[in-house]
């Protein structure tokens, strides 16, 4: 996918280093996430797999701006944003450089919008004209596998699967160089599931750089290079996606990999899960 | 006979002394009646008789003590109705129009409403995807168990809280009596299911129907629920159903499976001959997508030795 060539930089296009972020009022402060280090590199897929509750959700809006870090730093396209205030993180993301996609996509998409004027909105904030955004919006709802026909209906009158891919059509219109993707396929059934994982894939080979964050590492293994894995706050263990699924190290991603269902699990599965749950809770 | 919470009772006694009995001692786990059916379908159709027109064209299996069936199917391809045909409870005009069911030695077509509520519980008895809409979210958790208990049972009120801990710790739930006390918001959703088939589990049943039970939970907190699910067949010779979207979900823990879509019964058969001879192209698909978006690619050495190991069975 074509980008502003000014945006091209060599190194990742998201780097963030020793990141902290905690919730809650000074006395009772929660720690959400504790010294997370990440890197993705143009092009790459990074998936981030952690149950609920281990900051995954966190880090990806910290990565928007969207909940503020405690300590850590944050580099976006060679810009180091850590210390931006509400406004430079508002200007940064309509630019479109770094977009996302949540798991529901009736609360990111206006339920009053039709569907044109939600995918168009983005580029009309760019000042792009209006002929040239009708023109994008077409385009990037054929990528998505939608129909024009869809262009003047509202959200409400689509399917949970048409509305999603619309949302990552969204998402694609400004042609962003990261996409952060947070659960985008957990409340989809199967062949919807497929679409969209399908959809992921092609903008892979497109070049943009995609943070998939699942609770489901069947998802995540069939379209991440590399694997992070969060556990109450700690990224435990990172790697490519092959080495992390049949060598996993930490008792959680054990445990995770022995938990998720194969066609060909084995009975000693069970005891080996039992094992590891004694160990993580211990 | 030893009644199901009996037997959870004295294995949760036994686990709490030694485990090591446990494998030695197995002549209670399989009832003198073990080869006749709890649940027998044949057969079965159902229509919407609003619509006019039949939605579940034929399903048939049958169901002994300890044993496990799957049904695996997209959404709309009529596996949770024939669940509700079999628990009774279909929805308003939706009628089942041929074959028949069989619950426990009596055809459901025949009984009274007086008759069901008796089975209900007693006899069979289900789970349902999100626990928390199953649960009055204004009364503590072990006092809902308890009733059921009292009402199913006729146990007295202390009796009953006894049994509806020992029911909760038989579930593997770390502090039942904690748990007890607490309401569905202080639950997470893994416990939540856990109580509910403390619940579903308490009048001794001997058929138990997980419908997308664990469809909601995180993937470790699934495992541990189907964990607890083979858990409880092999201690107590409770039969399943289980209901998933997920192929793989259902051959974990069944014998049998079969793979509904649009209202028909596509394939059935024993579970590995149907994983590794799959005959149907929507099986063949259902397998392909695990093994382009699922673990198995990556586990592909495993993989192997599985099948080695069911060639050496065979």
């Amino acid at each position: 996918m074509s980008t502003d060539p000014s945006q091209k930089a060599a190194g990742p296009v998201l780097e963030v280093r020793d990141l902290e972020v905690h919730y809650g009022p000074r006395r009772r402060r929660r720690r959400a996430l504790h010294g997370v280090s990440l890197s993705v590199a143009p092009g790459e897929t990074v998936g981030i797999i952690g149950e609920t509750g281990s900051g995954k959700s966190t880090l990806a809006r910290a990565a928007l701006g969207l909940v503020r870090a405690s300590a850590g730093s944050i580099v976006i396209g060679g810009e180091d944003v850590s210390a931006y205030g509400h406004r430079s993180w508002r200007a940064l993301r309509r630019r479109g450089v770094i977009q996302y996609v949540f798991q529901d996509p009736l609360r990111s998409l206006d339920p009053d919008l039709t569907i044109e004027a939600s995918l168009a909105e983005p580029l009309l904030i760019q000042g792009v004209s209006r002929q040239e955004a009708a023109t994008r919006v077409r385009a990037f709802l054929s990528r998505v596998r939608l129909s024009d026909d869809l262009l003047d209906r509202l959200p409400g009158e689509l399917s949970g699967g048409q509305r999603q891919r619309v949302a990552v059509a969204r998402a694609l219109v400004t042609e962003p160089r990261l996409v952060i993707l947070d659960e985008p396929v957990s409340a989809l059934d199967s062949a919807n599931r497929v679409q969209i994982l399908q959809i992921l894939k092609e903008l892979r080979a497109d070049g943009v750089a995609l943070v998939f964050i699942s609770h489901d590492l069947g998802s995540v293994a069939g379209v991440a290079d590399r694997i992070a894995v969060l556990y109450r706050g700690e990224l435990v263990e990172a790697g490519t996606a092959r080495d992390v699924i049949s060598e996993p190290r930490h008792p959680y991603t054990r445990l995770l990999v022995r938990s998720a269902p194969t066609l060909h699990s084995a009975p000693a599965d069970r005891a080996e899960r039992e094992a590891l749950r004694a160990l993580l809770h211990a | 006979m030893a009644t199901l919470s009996e037997k959870v009772l004295t294995e949760a006694e036994k686990d709490s002394r030694t485990e090591a009995e446990e494998t030695g001692n197995t002549e209670h786990v399989h009832p003198a009646d073990a080869s006749a059916p709890v649940l027998s379908v044949r057969d079965v159709r159902i229509s919407d008789q609003a619509a006019g027109h039949e939605i579940v064209h034929g399903v048939s299996f049958t169901l002994t003590p300890g044993k496990a069936v799957g049904i695996v199917g997209e959404s709309g391809s009529g596996k949770t109705l024939t669940c509700r045909a079999a628990l009774g409870i279909l929805p308003a005009h939706f009628e089942v129009t041929g074959g028949s069911i069989e619950l426990d030695g009596n055809d459901i077509s025949a009984l009274t409403p007086a008759r069901w509520t008796a089975l209900r519980g007693a006899t069979i008895s289900a789970v349902f995807q999100d626990p928390a809409s199953y649960l009055n979210p204004s009364i503590r958790v072990g006092a809902q168990i308890a009733e059921v208990v009292r009402v199913k049972k006729g146990l007295k009120r202390r009796e009953a809280h006894r049994r509806a801990i020992e029911l909760l710790r038989a579930v593997h739930l770390r502090d039942p009596e904690l748990v007890y006390g607490q309401y569905t918001y202080e639950l997470s959703g893994g416990m939540l299911q856990r109580v509910l088939i403390a619940a579903a589990i308490a009048a001794d049943p001997r058929i138990l129907i997980a419908d997308e039970a664990t469809t909601a939970l995180d993937v470790t907190v699934q495992a541990e629920i189907l964990d607890l699910l083979a858990d409880l067949r092999e201690r107590t010779g409770l039969a399943l159903v289980l209901v998933s979207h997920d192929l793989a979900v259902v051959a974990q823990l069944c014998d049998e499976v079969l793979v509904m879509r649009q209202g028909e019964v596509v394939e059935q058969g024993p579970t590995r001959e149907v994983l590794h001879h799959p005959r149907h192209e929507y099986t063949r698909l259902l397998i392909a997508e695990h093994e382009q978006y699922g673990l198995d690619k990556f586990l592909a050495v495993e993989a192997a030795k599985a099948a080695a190991a069911v060639e050496e069975d065979a």
